[in-house]
C-alpha cells in the first residue's frame, strides 16, 4: 500500500520562533518525503521540534525558511483562506487531548469539518453517522464528550479527522491521555485505517509505542534522523 | 456552524458568566434608555411648545401702530400711527403676498352679565379671519363670527373657554344670552380650551369676541388696536414687512424706513428660531445619549476580548478543522451584536413603558408637567436610536472578532 504519488515534500525547512529577545530555532533544515499510503511514526523527546513539524505539515504554521510542497502545491505564501481549505479537505488532525467541542454531541463534532467545507446538511448527517459507525460509536452519536470515555473521545476525534476523506492524517500523541488498553485499541484502529489506504503519521515521544509502522523517523534538536534513508 | 449550534455556544457562554453577561446587557439597556428618553423628552417638549405656540396662531405677524421717529413730508417725529378698518382693505389689496388679514378692537373692564353673575372683562371686536389665523376654534355645537355677522353688525358673542366657565359653569352656553354693557348678545360659540405661549392683551380663553363692526358701533372706537397678517408662505414674512411699511407709510404719512412707526411681532421668525433651538437641543441630547451608549459599547468590546481569550482553544480547534478566519470573525461579531440587540430591545421596551407611564400622570393647569408635555418616541427617534445602536454593536464586535480571526492556529491549539 505504498509508493504512489508524493504527498509531502519538505526541503530544508527551518522554523525560528522570534520572541523579540531571543530566537529559538525549532527546526533546523528538515528534509522529508512522504508518499501516499505510508504509515509513519515520528519519535522524539519533548522539545525536539515534533509538534512544530506537525504544525507545519498540517498547514497550521508556515516555515521560516525552506520549501514545503503539499501534493505539489507550495504551501508557504498561501493565503489564510487557502491554508484553511487545505486543513479542511486534505488534512485530518488527531490530538493528544482530543480537542472536541465540549458542548456539542459526537455527531456534531464530526459534522464540523463538513460545515466548514460547505457540505449540505443531509449529506453531513449521513456521512457523520457512517464514519462514527466505522470507528465503532454507532450507539454514542448523541453523547456529549463529557459522557464519553477517553478512548471513545479519541474515536470521535478520529472519525472527525476522517470525515472529509483527507490525504493525510496527523496524530499527535493520540494515545498519550489513554490507558494501555484504550491506547492499544486506538493503535489498532489506525492500523485498520492504514490498511484501508489512508496515509497516517503518528507523532509520539514514546519510542516503545508498539506501532507496526512502515517507517520510523527520529527527531532530535530540530533535525530528522531517519530509519529508511530519508532526512539527514 | 449551524445557527442552533452557534446559539447553544453563545448561551453556554452566557450561562457560565451570568453576572458578567447580565451587566453587559444592562449597560446596553441603560445606554439605549438614555438616548431614547433624552430624545423622547426633547420631542415631547418640542411638541408641547409647538402646540402652545399654535395657541396664538400659526405663521402670523401682529402689527401695532407706533410713533414716528423720523420727520416725513414736513411732519414732525413723535406722531402716533393708528389704523382704521379702511386700512385693512387697502393692505389686502396692495400686498398680494398676504394670504389673510384681520384686525381687532379691544377694551378692558366691559360689563358682561348673565343673570346674577356680573363680570368685568376683556372684550374684543374681531374679524372673522381670526378663527383660522388666531386659532379661535369653536367647540362642538358652536361657531365663530362670520362675515354675515360683520355686515349686519349682529349682536353675537364668542366666549373664551374660561369666561364661559365663569358665566355658565359646565352648562352649555351656545344659544344663550349675555348682556354686554347692558345690551343683550347671543352666544354663538365657545372657544376650545387651549395652552397659549405667546399672547398680547391676555389669554384668548378669558376674553369675549364680537364682530368688529358691532364693537365699533357699540363702543364708538375709531382706531383698531392691532392688525394680524398671515403671509402666503413662511418665507415671505420679510417681504410683507417691508411692503407694510411702504403701503402704510404712504397712506398714514411716515417714512418707509422708520422703524418705530410700526411695531411688528413676527411669530414666523420666532417660530423658526424656536424650531432651530429645539433641533439644537435635541441634537445635544442625542449626542449625550449616544455617548452613554458608546460607553456601553466599549463594555461589550471589553467583554468580547475576555470571551475570546477564554475560548481561544475553541477557536484553535475550529481553525485546525478548516474554519476560515471569516467564519471565526462572524461568530464573535454575531455574539457582540446579539448582546447589543437584546440590550437594545429591552431598553426600547422600558423606555416606551416609561413614556406611557408619564402620560398617565395627571397634569394641573400651568404646572411644570404641562410644559414638559408627553415624552414621545417618534419613528425618527426610534430609527436614529436603532441606527446608533447598530453602529456601536458592529464596532464593539468588529475589533475583538478581528483579533480572534487573526490568531495563529498553531498557537491557539497550544493555549490552555
Amino acid at each position: 500500500m505504498s509508493s504512489n504519488g508524493s504527498i509531502i515534500k519538505l526541503d530544508h525547512v527551518h522554523k525560528v520562533y522570534d520572541t523579540g529577545k531571543i530566537k529559538v530555532e525549532a527546526l533546523r533544515g528538515v528534509d522529508l518525503d512522504v508518499r501516499q499510503g505510508e504509515f509513519l511514526t515520528l519519535v522524539g523527546p519533548s522539545g525536539s521540534g515534533k509538534s512544530t513539524l506537525m504544525n507545519i505539515l498540517g498547514c497550521l504554521d508556515s516555515p521560516t525558511e525552506g520549501t514545503y510542497y503539499f501534493r505539489g502545491e507550495q504551501v508557504q505564501g498561501l493565503s489564510l483562506n487557502r491554508l484553511a481549505e487545505i486543513r479542511n479537505r486534505r488534512v485530518g488532525f488527531v490530538f493528544q487531548n482530543f480537542n472536541l467541542l465540549p458542548f456539542s454531541t459526537a455527531l456534531e463534532n464530526v459534522e464540523l469539518p463538513m460545515v466548514f467545507g460547505g457540505v449540505p446538511t443531509r449529506e453531513r448527517r449521513k456521512r457523520g453517522e457512517e464514519v462514527l459507525e466505522r470507528v465503532g460509536l454507532g450507539d454514542r452519536m448523541d453523547h456529549k464528550p463529557t459522557e464519553l470515555s477517553g478512548g471513545q473521545m479519541q474515536r470521535v476525534a478520529i472519525a472527525r479527522a476522517l470525515v472529509n476523506h483527507p490525504d493525510l492524517i496527523l496524530a499527535d500523541e493520540p494515545t498519550g491521555n489513554l490507558d494501555t488498553a484504550s491506547g492499544q485499541e486506538i493503535v489498532n484502529l489506525f492500523e485498520e485505517l492504514w490498511k484501508a489506504g489512508h496515509t497516517i503519521m503518528i507523532i509520539t515521544h514514546d519510542p516503545n509505542l508498539p506501532m507496526r509502522t512502515e517507517r520510523t523517523l527520529h527527531m532530535r534538536d530540530g533535525s530528522l534522523h531517519n530509519g529508511n534513508g530519508e532526512g539527514q | 456552524m449551524g445557527l442552533l449550534t452557534f446559539l447553544r455556544y453563545f448561551w453556554n457562554d452566557f450561562r457560565k458568566q451570568k453576572k458578567r453577561a447580565t451587566l453587559t446587557v444592562a449597560a446596553i439597556v441603560w445606554g439605549t434608555m438614555s438616548i431614547l428618553l433624552l430624545l423622547a423628552f426633547g420631542e415631547g417638549l418640542k411638541r408641547q411648545l409647538d402646540r402652545n405656540q399654535r395657541g396664538l396662531g400659526e405663521n402670523i405677524m401682529i402689527v401695532w401702530g407706533g410713533q414716528t421717529s423720523m420727520p416725513y413730508e414736513g411732519l414732525p417725529r413723535g406722531r402716533r400711527i393708528r389704523f382704521m378698518e379702511e386700512d385693512v382693505d387697502v393692505i389686502q389689496k396692495s400686498i398680494p403676498q398676504i394670504e389673510n388679514i384681520g384686525a381687532e378692537y379691544s377694551r378692558w373692564g366691559v360689563d358682561v352679565v348673565r343673570g346674577s353673575k356680573v363680570l368685568s372683562e376683556h372684550v374684543c371686536g374681531e374679524y372673522p379671519t381670526y378663527e383660522q389665523m388666531r386659532a379661535h376654534y369653536p367647540m362642538q355645537g358652536g361657531r365663530y363670527i362670520n362675515w354675515t355677522d360683520m355686515e349686519e353688525k349682529r349682536r353675537v358673542i364668542f366666549l373664551g373657554y374660561e369666561m364661559k366657565q365663569k358665566l355658565f359653569g359646565d352648562e352649555d352656553a351656545t344659544g344663550q344670552t349675555v348682556h354686554v354693557s347692558g345690551i343683550p348678545f347671543t352666544v354663538i360659540g365657545v372657544g376650545q380650551d387651549k395652552q397659549q405661549m405667546g399672547m398680547y392683551g391676555g389669554p384668548d380663553v378669558s376674553k369675549g369676541s364680537m364682530p368688529a363692526t358691532t364693537f365699533k358701533s357699540l363702543f364708538g372706537h375709531k382706531y383698531l388696536s392691532n392688525l394680524v397678517i398671515q403671509p402666503r408662505s413662511t418665507n415671505l414674512n420679510e417681504v410683507v414687512e417691508r411692503r407694510l411699511n411702504e403701503v402704510l407709510g404712504a397712506r398714514l404719512k411716515f417714512h418707509p424706513d422708520d422703524e418705530q412707526a410700526l411695531s411688528i411681532w413676527d411669530t414666523i421668525e420666532g417660530r423658526k428660531a424656536m424650531q432651530n433651538m429645539m433641533l439644537g437641543m435635541q441634537i445635544f441630547m442625542g449626542i449625550i445619549g449616544a455617548m452613554t451608549l458608546l460607553i456601553a459599547g466599549v463594555g461589550v468590546a471589553n467583554i468580547m476580548y475576555v470571551v475570546i481569550k477564554e475560548r481561544t482553544k475553541e477557536i484553535g480547534i475550529k481553525m485546525a478543522l478548516g474554519g476560515k478566519p471569516r467564519i471565526v470573525q462572524w461568530q464573535f461579531l454575531l455574539e457582540a451584536m446579539i448582546i447589543c440587540f437584546s440590550g437594545g430591545v429591552i431598553g426600547i421596551f422600558i423606555s416606551q413603558l416609561i413614556c406611557d407611564l408619564m402620560s398617565l400622570i395627571p397634569r394641573e393647569e400651568g404646572s411644570s408637567m404641562t410644559w414638559l408635555g408627553n415624552p414621545t418616541i417618534s419613528l425618527p427617534i426610534g430609527m436614529i436610536t436603532i441606527a446608533i445602536l447598530a453602529i456601536i454593536a458592529v464596532i464593539a464586535g468588529y475589533f475583538p472578532s478581528r483579533r480572534a480571526a487573526m490568531l495563529n492556529p498553531a498557537e491557539t491549539l497550544r493555549y490552555e
